[in-house]
Order: structure tokens, then sequence, then C-alpha cells
């Protein structure tokens, strides 16, 4: 009889790397479904291009540097989808095969791989997009339902709370339809894949803070890539911060940003950068010691 | 509300264990192999010699040391031999062989009757007679963990009805069938110690058990059932007395430092036996489950062979890949099945092929899941960063030694990664050098 020594825990929960990426991945499909319906089946080719070129770079990079081929956990299929997801429904091919790369080589690989970027892929890859052809990432939605309308910006138009919600107004291919990225969110929590704080706090701060400055709570929420990007950008395990009481000062941030930005930036849109900003804020966050551990206050008045 | 602790896990093999709803059964074997390290402490040393005639009850192991517990024959018939074995640890350890003759002849036991009557100062000497270890796992001699330094108080006694491991059902049905021991083993502790207050905590999976609990315990007093949320570690000693009493106890120190003491249910009816037959350990109710044909609860004697328990409970239903004592989460592994039960063995767990290997470390993704499940409130996947590049000072600095290795943060890692065997080694190394430096001061 040869058996197994090891030390415990003996049972693992099922959940493991590649299941919470797959969680995320079924919690996208609302969005590329919704994106399908607004701007029309070409919208797929960012999307699909976005994918493939993650999973490709990810492995070239692995097998050149001798590495272990680590594709299999989806975190890349998960990056492409999010960037193919976050930009116009036109987005050249190129472009996307350029973004998938760089989000995966530079911002990923370059760091050390999956658990050690400081910076989310995706929205970093956006980032360098909009700098590189601003002119192509701000353009493009003219596509599917909204071939006739001309309706350059994406952002706080005149569109209705409920065509903001329903998704019935241009701009990123995942972004516009409210109601698929909550399906997706309720689905996230309901496999616990991500918690709720992140999320709902980023949204409660951005739309209170707006609110002071003169703009109604739901347009702050329901505009731009505010929701996306606080339930799939912000939620993102490897640049957030591991303890709860940092993670909501985390959120707050970038609700915070996200409205300045808005307000006084030059930019129409600031979820991008919010995020981006409170990523490499996070591994500071995690420095305050905020975290009590058992027996090390004092006792005695505790249970006195 | 039902009171509960900070962090913790739900292991999926919590709640729907096989052998819950399945009656005691005794179990007497051929052959005992008893081994002389059962409890925390110097171990026992063997008083009799191959060919003497033990009655059960007799003394075959003298206690040494103030930690030590004397070692009694769990049954009657002829020592076949008195050697030394490897056991768990992998250390060699003295046992002594019997050979069960059937005849169930007893040592002449010394019963002290009621324990509301019996006189106090009698009881913790009885229990020390008795050699009643810790019995839900940790085999800490009883009678020591009660004796109560001079200058500390204690306030309240906790019955450890939790029973939070997984697999393992054995107390539940304890406290079902003998609920009313369990009460008096209780209220013999709090006799002996002078403490008006005994609670005891069971996690709300067991409703059966809370009934019968609640039953005997009523018009004891000063005891009473406290239910608790169904969570891993409920049964946790820091735990349990931060949810029934609201008191912490503090860092490095012992439930006592904040007025309590813990004693398991099975440890209870220990006592109980103990005091009014006179009775000392020589069995005790263990699960057997897993890749067995017909999981069961079983009183076995003390010393009986893992494989005739396995034997017992219809053989292997499969290849067997990995065996250990205890539940999934803390369990101890065995080498082979031929190595025997002890006093704080609770139960036997056997793993097949496929559950028995364990996945690969994949990178960590700083998903935050272990923080969130850690029950101190410690970073594990911190102090993990530290303990693989072995700075044992700094895994001290981020509090390794608070850490009580439950594996919560193991079990909830989606990368899989090693931090419960990482903190067990770090802990070992911290309190090694400490060792060492003490030495050379």
């Amino acid at each position: 009889m040869s058996l197994i020594l090891s030390s415990a825990p003996h049972v693992r929960t099922k959940d493991n790397t590649q299941r919470l990426m797959l969680n995320v991945i079924i919690s996208l499909l609302p969005c590329l479904i919704a994106g399908v319906y607004y701007f029309g089946f070409a919208c797929l080719i960012p999307v699909c291009v976005s994918v493939v070129s993650a999973v490709a770079a990810e492995w070239v990079w692995q097998k050149l540097g001798h590495k272990k081929i680590r594709i299999y956990d989806l975190s890349a299929v998960v990056t492409g989808l999010l960037l193919g997801l976050i930009v116009p429904p036109s987005a050249p091919w190129w472009m996307m095969v350029i973004g998938s790369a760089f989000a995966i080589i530079v911002v990923k690989q370059l760091f050390g791989g999956i658990g050690d970027n400081f910076l989310n892929p995706a929205l970093a890859a956006r980032a360098v997009l909009l700098a590189s052809w601003p002119a192509l990432m701000t353009s493009g939605y003219n596509v599917g339902k909204f071939d006739a309308v001309t309706t350059p910006t994406p952002l706080l138009g005149s569109a209705s709370l409920m065509d903001l919600l329903l998704g019935n107004v241009t701009g990123a291919i995942g972004e516009t339809c409210k109601i698929a990225i909550l399906i997706g969110f309720v689905y996230l929590l309901a496999t616990r894949t991500i918690r709720w704080e992140i999320p709902v706090i980023t949204l409660a701060s951005a739309a209170l803070l707006g609110w002071l400055l003169g703009t109604d709570p739901l347009t702050t929420v329901l505009s731009g890539g505010l929701l996306f990007g606080a339930v799939y950008m912000a939620t993102d395990y490897v640049t957030t911060p591991m303890n709860s009481l940092a993670r909501y000062l985390y959120a707050v941030g970038i609700g915070v940003i996200v409205v300045l930005i808005r307000k006084y930036g030059s930019y129409p849109e600031g979820v991008t950068y919010a995020i981006l900003l409170m990523n490499i804020a996070a591994t500071l966050f995690d420095r305050i010691p905020v975290q009590r551990i058992y027996g090390h206050t004092n006792a005695k008045k505790e249970g006195k | 509300m039902k009171a509960t602790f900070r962090g913790g896990v739900h292991p999926a093999h919590h709640s729907k264990q096989p052998t819950r709803g399945l009656a005691i059964r005794d179990f007497v074997s051929d052959t005992v192999q008893i081994v002389m390290n059962m409890n925390i402490g110097a171990p026992s040393k063997p008083c009799v010699k191959k060919g003497d005639h033990v009655k059960i009850g007799q003394i075959i192991g003298e206690p040494v040391g103030g930690l030590g517990l004397p070692v009694h024959a769990s049954v009657s018939g002829e020592v076949v031999a008195v050697d030394a074995i490897p056991y768990i640890t992998g250390d060699m350890v003295q046992s002594v062989t019997i050979k069960n003759d059937f005849q169930e002849e007893w040592e002449e036991l010394h019963p002290l009757g009621n324990v509301e009557t019996v006189d106090p100062a009698l009881i913790l000497p009885a229990i020390k007679n008795a050699g009643i270890c810790g019995m839900g796992g940790a085999s800490f001699p009883t009678h020591v963990k009660l004796t109560i330094a001079p200058g500390k108080k204690c306030e309240y006694v906790l019955a450890n009805g939790a029973e939070c491991e997984t697999h393992i059902t054995c107390d539940d049905r304890l406290m079902q069938e003998h609920a009313t021991r369990v009460v008096d083993g209780l209220r013999a502790v709090m006799r002996a110690l002078d403490v008006k207050n005994g609670i005891i905590g069971i996690e709300d999976n067991k409703p059966e058990a809370i009934a019968a609990m609640e039953k005997a315990a009523q018009g004891r007093d000063g005891v009473r059932v406290q239910v608790m949320k169904t969570k891993y570690p409920q049964g946790g000693e820091k735990q349990l007395i931060r949810v029934l009493t609201g008191r912490e106890v503090p860092s490095g120190g012992l439930p006592i430092d904040c007025g309590c003491v813990v004693v398991n249910v099975g440890t209870c009816a220990a006592i109980a036996d103990a005091i009014i037959d006179g009775k000392p350990v020589i069995d005790r109710v263990l699960t057997c489950t897993g890749a067995v044909r017909s999981p069961a609860n079983l009183r076995v004697r003390i010393g009986t062979i893992t494989a005739d328990i396995i034997g017992e409970c219809g053989g292997y239903s499969t290849d067997p890949g990995k065996i250990f004592f205890g539940g999934a989460m803390t369990g101890l592994c065995i080498p082979n099945d031929s190595l025997p039960v002890a006093k704080s063995t609770n139960g036997v767990v056997v793993f097949t092929r496929e559950e028995a290997v364990s996945a690969e470390e994949d990178p960590c993704i700083r998903c935050g899941k272990c923080v969130d499940a850690c029950p101190i409130g410690l970073n594990p996947y911190d102090m993990k960063i530290s303990a693989d590049i072995e700075k044992w000072d700094d895994c001290k600095k981020k509090h390794v030694m608070d850490c009580m290795l439950c594996g919560a943060c193991a079990f909830i890692c989606p990368a899989r990664r090693w931090l419960t065997p990482s903190f067990k080694i770090a802990k070992q190394k911290i309190t090694e050098i400490a060792k060492k430096e003490a030495a050379a001061k």
C-alpha cells in the first residue's frame, strides 16, 4: 500500500483560478450579446481579434521564455475580452492586435505574469490606444442600430435615463447596455467570484460627488463606462488591495477621480484613468495596518 | 441571532456527512497496539512485559514528568509484544500489543459517585488517574489544563461541541446518545474549578444534538447550550471563546488568560465516566468514513489498528490514496493502515487516489480570499511571500505565530497555494530559532 502523505488541509474549494476566470467570461456574455444587438455582428471582429491575440501573445511569450504555458488559466481570454468590449464597435483589427499584445506582454508578462502586474492590462492597453489613435478610439460608433444616427459623443448626451439603462446610446461595445452589465454583476456575486463592496462603493461615491457638483446621480452612474469599469475593471483581483478597508478606500478613490475628470478634465470620460491611478495606489493602501488581529488589542476591555 | 466570528470558510464536506444519522456501534478487535505517547508531554513508560496477562483498565504505562499520563489496557488478554514502532510523527514510540481474550475482565474500579456530590478536590486527581487528555484532537493532558496557575481565575468552562471539521460526526452522535454524560463531565469541571458558568457550544447543523443537550442541561446548575452558526473553524478554541463569551485570548496566551477553559464534549464524557464509574480512557468514539464501503461512528478500544477499523466498515471501497486521522482541514496523514488509533483520534478518513492528489501551486492572483477567510485577521498571502523565501523574521513580524493552522486560507485559495503548510514550517523554524537563542544566552 502506498499512501500519499501531505500536510493539511486535505480538501480545497472547487473554485480554482481557471474557474474564476471562466465565471468572468460567462458574466461578460450578456454585454457581448447586447453589443451585437446594438452594433451588429461586425462588432465581434474587434472582440474576437482581441481575445485571440491576447492568448496568442501570452503563449508566444511563455514559449519563447521557456516558461510554463499558463494560457489555460483563461486570464488572457479575460483580458482580451475586456479590451474588446471597451473599444468602439468599428475599431480596426490591427489596433486590437497591438492593444492585446501590449496588455499581455508589456503590462502583464514583463512584470512577472499573472498576479504580478500592478495595472489592469485591459485598461492600460485602452489608455495606450486612446493616446496613440485618439480618433479611432473616439469614433466609429455609428454602426448597427446607430447607422443613420449621427451622435459623435457617447457620453452625457441628451439620452434619456431609460436609453442609458437599455444601452440605446452609442459607446464602447460592452459598456453601453447597463442591464447586461447588471446581469453579469449578479452572476459574479452569485458565484462568489467578486464581492459587492468595490462596485457599489465606487458607484455610490461617484454618484454622491456628482450630485454635490450638480449632476443627477443616476445619470452619473448610468453614463459612459462607469458601471462596466466598476463591475469588471475595479474588481480585478490582481490590481486591487487585499484588505477590506483598503478596498473600500480604493473604491471611493475611483468614484471621486471619475467625477473630477468628467467635470474638470479635458477628457469626457475618466473611468480608465481613475482605475489606473488607483491601481498604482493599491499596494500603498495595503500598507495601512487596518486589520485587527485576534487577541492583539486590549482583550480585557473587550471582554468586560 | 446565532453568534459567529470573523472570517472562516464553508467546506462542502461539512454538512453532508454520510455518518451523520448513524448510531454509535461498538467494535472490539482481536488485537490492540497501545502507543505510549498519546498525549502531549513525555511518553509513558511501559510497565508490563511480554507474556503478562492484563485486565481492562490495568495500568500498562506509567506517567513520566509533569505532563505525563498513565496508559491503561483497553482489552483483557496477553501482552504479546512491548516494542518501539514508528508512529504518525515518524518518531519511534514504545507500544504494548495485547491479544484480546474476549473475557472482558476488568481491573477493580474506584467510582467516586455523583458529580454533584463528589468532593471537588478529588476530581482533578481522578481525571489524571483516568489518563484523560484532550479528545478533540489536541491531546493535551486535561488535569494540567484544569490546574489554574496562581493569579489566574476561571470564570467560564466551555464545552466544545462545535465539531466544525469535515467528515467527523462522533461528537454529534456522542451528544445525542450520551448527553447526560457530557453535562456531568462539564459539571465536574465546573465544580473542580468552582466556576458558575458552563456553556455548551454547538453548531446549528446538529439540531438533534442541540435538542438532546438542551434537555440534559435542564435544571443543571449554571449550564446552558449556545447554538452557533455553522462555519469552519467554529470549534477553534479562540473562535469558540470569542463567540460564547465575547472575550479574546490575548496573543500568545492561553484561554485561562481571559478567564476561560475549553473542554471538548468527548473529554467531558470521559471525565464523567472517570468520576461516576471510575473508568479510565480505554475506548473512544470515532468516525470512519470516506472511501470505505459502510462509513460508521464506532466506539473502539484505544490501540485498535486502523486496518481493523476499516475492515469493520466494510473495507476499502476503492484503492486508497490517502488516510488521515481527524477531519480534512487539520487531519494528520498516516503512512500505512497498520498504525493504531490513540485517545485523541476522532476520525479515520480514507481518500481515493483521485481525492488524494494535491493540485499544483499556481501563482497568487491576489484575490484576497485568504485575507477574508482568516479567522484571526492575518494576511496569509503576505506571510507566504516571506515564508517562501525563508525570511522567518519577516514571518514573525507578520504575526505568523498567531496563526492557528486551521487551513481556511489554503482551503479557499483558488491558486491552490500551500499556505497552511508553509506557516506550519515557519512556526516551527521561529520556535527553533527562539530556543537556540535562549540556549545561547
